[in-house]
C-alpha cells in the first residue's frame, strides 16, 4: 500500500538521521585525536580540525622509544592470554550452568555476579599487597589473574545465554550417534556457540585492553606495564617537549588493535547459525 | 540387530512423579513396535530409557540379551530419530550422516561408501553438499533417518519423527519409514500420539496410559478386541461411540433401545460386585441404514430411529451424525480421551452418535431415519474399572454370545 511504504520511507529517513547524529557524536573526539596526532608541535593548538601541515613525526617518536613498544607488547600479550583463558573457562562453566542441575548452581551464579559488581577500586590495595608477597607484582601473570577474575563473570553470563539457545536435542543426537559428553561439546555444541564465544572474546579483550586501574597499581616497570599506563607516563624526548602530539599518536595506535580485533571476529558472528537444526 | 526386553521397567522422577510404571515388553528381533498414547502417558520417557538418555529407576532393560541399564547411549549401539530432527546445522548433509561413522573411527573410504549408500536409499544424493538450513522439512526428516540407518545399529528408536511434517507429506513418509524398516529388518521402536500412524505402521502396538501399558497387540487385534475402555476409545477414527446402559432384568436399557444379553455376559453380571450400570461401545461402521440391511443380517442386530444431524459424504461411504436422547456415558477414561483430543468441554446435551453408512444410503440432514446396528460387534465396559466385559479369552464376542 502506498501510505504504508510512505511511512516506512519516512521512518527510515528519521532513523537514518538519528543514527548519523549518534555516530558523529561518538566519532568526533576520535577523529580529533587522529587529527592532532598528525599535526606538528607548532600547529597543535591552532584549533583546526584538518591539520595545515601533515607530519608523521609523532608516530616516529613513539616507536623510537622503547617504552611504548614494550608496553604495546605487554598489552597485546596480557590481553590475549587473559581472553583465551577466560573464554575457555567461561565456556565450560557456562555449559555446566545451562545444561546441568547441580547443587549450589544458584550460589555459583550469584557469587559470580557478586564479583562482577564488586567495586574494583576497593580491591586494588589488597591485591597490591598480595601480589607483592607472592612475587606476582609487576609480572604478566600478576595482571592476567585479576583480569581473568573480573572477566569470568562476564564470560559466563554471555556464554550461558548462548548455550541456552542451542537445542538440547542436538546434544542428545550426538550422544546417540556415539559421542562422549566431551565430544558432543567439542564437535557439536562449541561450533554452534561460536558466535557467543567470539562475542565474549571481544568483550573480554576490550575489558583487558582498556584497563587502567589494575595496570597502574600492579606494575612498576616496563616488564608488565600496559599501554594505557605507559601513555600516562609519556613525557616526550625531553622534559621541555610538549608530548601532546605523541600521546595522540599513541592513542591512535592502541585503538587500531581493538578495531582489528572486532572486525576480525565480527565476521564470525553470523546470526542464525543454528537455523536448520530443528524445525520451527 | 537384536531383541529388546523391558522387564518391569519404571521411571520415577526426583520430585516423586512416576512417569513409567512396571512396563513389561518383549520386542523381537526385527520387529516394528509402536508406543502410542495421549501426551504424558510415558511413551517418550520409555523410549528415552531404551536410548539411555534417561536413567531407569527400577527394572531391567536388555538389548540383545545383555543388560544395558548402566550403559551410556553410545555403548548401546542404537540410533534415534528425533521429532525435531536435531541435525547438526554447522555440517553438510554428508557430514551429518558421516558423523556417527567418524565417531566410530571408520576409515574415510568406508565412511564415504556407507553415506553414499544410505543417501541413495533415501534419495538424498543430490543434497549431500547442502546445509540443513537449505533443506525442506521432508528433506531434513530424511537426513535424520539417513543418519540413523548409516551405521547399521542394533535398533532404531523414533520419537514422533513425522509429527512436524504437513499432512500429505506425513502419509508419504509413513510408507517410506515402513518400507525402509522392512528392507533393513532392524528392530524399531516408534513413538507417536497419532493412532492412525500406530495402526498403519507397526507389527505390534503398545497402548500406554498414565505410565502403564494398557494393551499390546497387532493393530487389528487392538481394534477388534480392546481390553478396556481406554483402548477402545483411543484406537479408531472416528472413535467408538459410547452410550450409557443400565442393567435391567437380564437386558440392557440404552438410548438405542433394549439390548438383549447372551448367557456369557449375563453370568458376568450375576456376580455380587458386578456393576449395575455399563458403558456400551459401538464402532461407527457397525451401524447401517435399516433399508439396506437384508433379513438375515437384520436378525443379528437391533434397529432404532433417530433424527439425522449432519451427513458427511466421503464418497466411499457416509458419516452420519445422530443425536440420541438419554444419559451420556461417563468414565475417567473417556474424560481423559476427550481432554487429549481437546474436546473436554465440547459435546452438548444428549449423546452424539457417529455412524458410517453405505454410500447408497439415501439419508438426508433433518429427517428421521431408521438405523440398524450389529449386536455381535458391540462391547460392554465396566465404568469403574474400564474392563471390557464382552471380551472372552482375548476375543470380543458381542452382547449375545452364549
Amino acid at each position: 500500500m502506498a501510505t504504508g511504504s510512505e511511512t516506512t520511507t519516512r521512518a527510515r529517513v528519521r532513523w537514518g538521521l538519528l543514527d548519523v547524529l549518534v555516530v558523529v557524536f561518538a566519532l568526533v573526539p576520535v577523529l580529533w585525536i587522529a587529527s592532532l596526532s598528525f599535526k606538528t608541535p607548532a600547529t597543535l593548538t591552532d584549533g583546526k580540525f584538518i591539520p595545515r601541515e601533515w607530519t608523521l613525526d609523532n608516530y616516529r617518536t613513539i616507536f623510537d622509544t622503547d617504552q611504548f613498544v614494550r608496553a604495546l607488547v605487554n598489552s597485546i600479550g596480557i590481553a590475549l592470554i587473559a581472553t583465551l583463558i577466560a573464554v575457555v573457562l567461561g565456556a565450560m562453566a557456562a555449559y555446566a550452568i545451562s545444561r546441568l542441575d547441580f547443587p549450589g548452581k544458584r550460589l555459583l551464579v550469584g557469587v559470580s555476579l557478586l564479583i562482577a559488581m564488586f567495586p574494583q577500586v576497593s580491591l586494588v590495595s589488597p591485591l597490591f599487597e598480595i601480589e607483592r608477597q607472592l612475587g606476582l607484582f609487576d609480572t604478566w601473570p600478576g595482571l592476567i589473574l585479576p583480569y581473568i577474575t573480573f572477566a569470568l563473570p562476564l564470560a559466563i553470563y554471555t556464554l550461558s545465554a548462548f548455550f541456552k539457545q542451542i537445542p538440547w536435542d542436538l546434544e542428545k543426537a550426538a550422544k546417540m550417534d556415539g559421542a562422549t559428553q566431551g565430544q558432543a561439546f567439542r564437535r557439536v555444541i562449541a561450533p554452534l556457540a561460536a558466535p557467543g564465544l567470539f562475542t565474549t572474546a571481544i568483550l573480554v579483550f576490550i575489558f583487558c585492553w582498556n584497563d587502567f586501574l589494575f595496570a597502574i597499581t600492579l606494575t612498576s616497570t616496563e616488564r608488565a606495564r600496559t599501554v594505557p599506563v605507559a601513555l600516562s607516563f609519556f613525557t616526550g624526548e625531553s622534559q621541555f617537549e610538549d608530548p601532546t602530539g605523541a600521546i595522540c599518536a599513541a592513542a591512535v595506535v592502541i585503538t587500531i588493535p581493538i578495531i582489528l580485533f572486532v572486525l576480525f571476529f565480527q565476521r564470525r558472528i553470523v546470526s542464525g547459525l543454528t537455523s536448520g537444526a530443528v524445525k520451527g | 540387530m537384536a531383541d529388546i526386553v523391558l522387564d518391569k521397567v519404571s521411571k520415577k522422577f526426583p520430585d516423586g512423579t512416576v512417569a513409567v510404571q512396571d512396563v513389561d515388553l518383549e520386542i523381537a528381533d526385527g520387529e516394528f513396535v509402536i508406543l502410542v498414547g495421549p501426551s504424558g502417558c510415558g511413551k517418550s520417557t520409555t523410549l528415552n530409557m531404551i536410548a539411555g538418555l534417561e536413567d531407569i529407576s527400577s527394572g531391567e532393560l536388555r538389548i540383545g540379551g545383555q543388560r544395558v541399564n548402566d550403559k551410556a547411549p553410545r555403548d548401546r549401539d542404537i540410533a534415534m530419530v528425533f521429532q525435531s530432527y536435531a541435525l547438526y546445522p554447522n555440517m553438510t548433509v554428508r557430514e551429518n550422516m558421516a558423523f556417527p561413522l567418524r565417531l566410530a573411527k571408520l576409515d574415510k573410504e568406508t565412511i564415504n561408501q556407507k553415506v553414499d549408500e544410505a543417501a541413495k536409499v533415501l534419495e538424498l544424493t543430490p543434497l549431500l553438499d547442502r546445509k540443513p538450513a537449505n533443506l525442506s522439512g521432508g528433506q531434513r526428516q530424511r537426513v535424520a533417518m539417513g543418519r540413523a540407518i548409516v551405521r547399521q545399529p542394533k535398533a532404531f528408536l523414533m520419537d514422533e519423527p513425522l509429527s512436524n511434517l504437513d499432512a500429505k507429506l506425513r502419509v508419504q513418509m509413513r510408507t517410506v519409514v515402513s518400507r525402509l524398516q522392512k528392507q533393513l529388518g532392524t528392530t524399531t521402536v516408534y513413538v507417536t500420539h497419532d493412532q492412525t500412524e500406530a495402526m498403519t505402521l507397526g507389527d505390534r502396538v503398545v497402548i500406554m496410559r498414565g505410565g502403564a501399558v494398557q494393551q499390546v497387540g497387532p493393530p487389528q487385534e487392538l481394534y477388534d478386541h480392546p481390553r478396556n475402555l481406554f483402548v477402545a476409545g483411543f484406537i479408531g477414527s472416528p472413535s467408538m461411540n459410547f452410550l450409557h446402559a443400565a442393567v435391567q432384568d437380564g437386558s440392557l436399557r440404552t438410548a438405542l433401545g433394549d439390548v438383549p444379553l447372551g448367557d456369557r455376559v449375563r453370568r458376568e453380571l450375576e456376580a455380587a460386585d458386578a456393576p449395575r450400570e455399563l458403558i456400551l461401545g459401538i464402532r461407527p461402521e457397525h451401524f447401517e441404514d435399516a433399508e439396506l440391511v437384508d433379513e438375515d443380517t437384520r436378525r443379528r442386530g437391533l434397529e432404532f430411529e433417530a433424527p439425522v444431524e449432519i451427513v458427511e459424504s466421503m464418497g466411499s461411504d457416509k458419516y452420519v451424525y445422530f443425536t440420541v436422547e438419554g444419559e451420556k456415558a461417563s468414565a475417567a477414561e473417556l474424560e481423559e480421551l476427550a481432554a487429549d483430543a481437546g474436546a473436554a468441554d465440547f459435546g452438548g446435551a444428549g449423546a452424539n452418535l457417529v455412524t458410517r453408512l453405505s454410500a447408497e444410503s439415501g439419508v438426508a440432514e433433518g429427517q428421521s431415519r431408521r438405523v440398524w446396528f450389529n449386536l455381535e460387534k458391540i462391547h460392554l465396559f465396566d465404568p469403574g474399572t474400564g474392563r471390557n466385559l464382552t471380551l472372552h479369552e482375548g476375543r470380543a464376542a458381542g452382547a449375545l454370545a452364549d
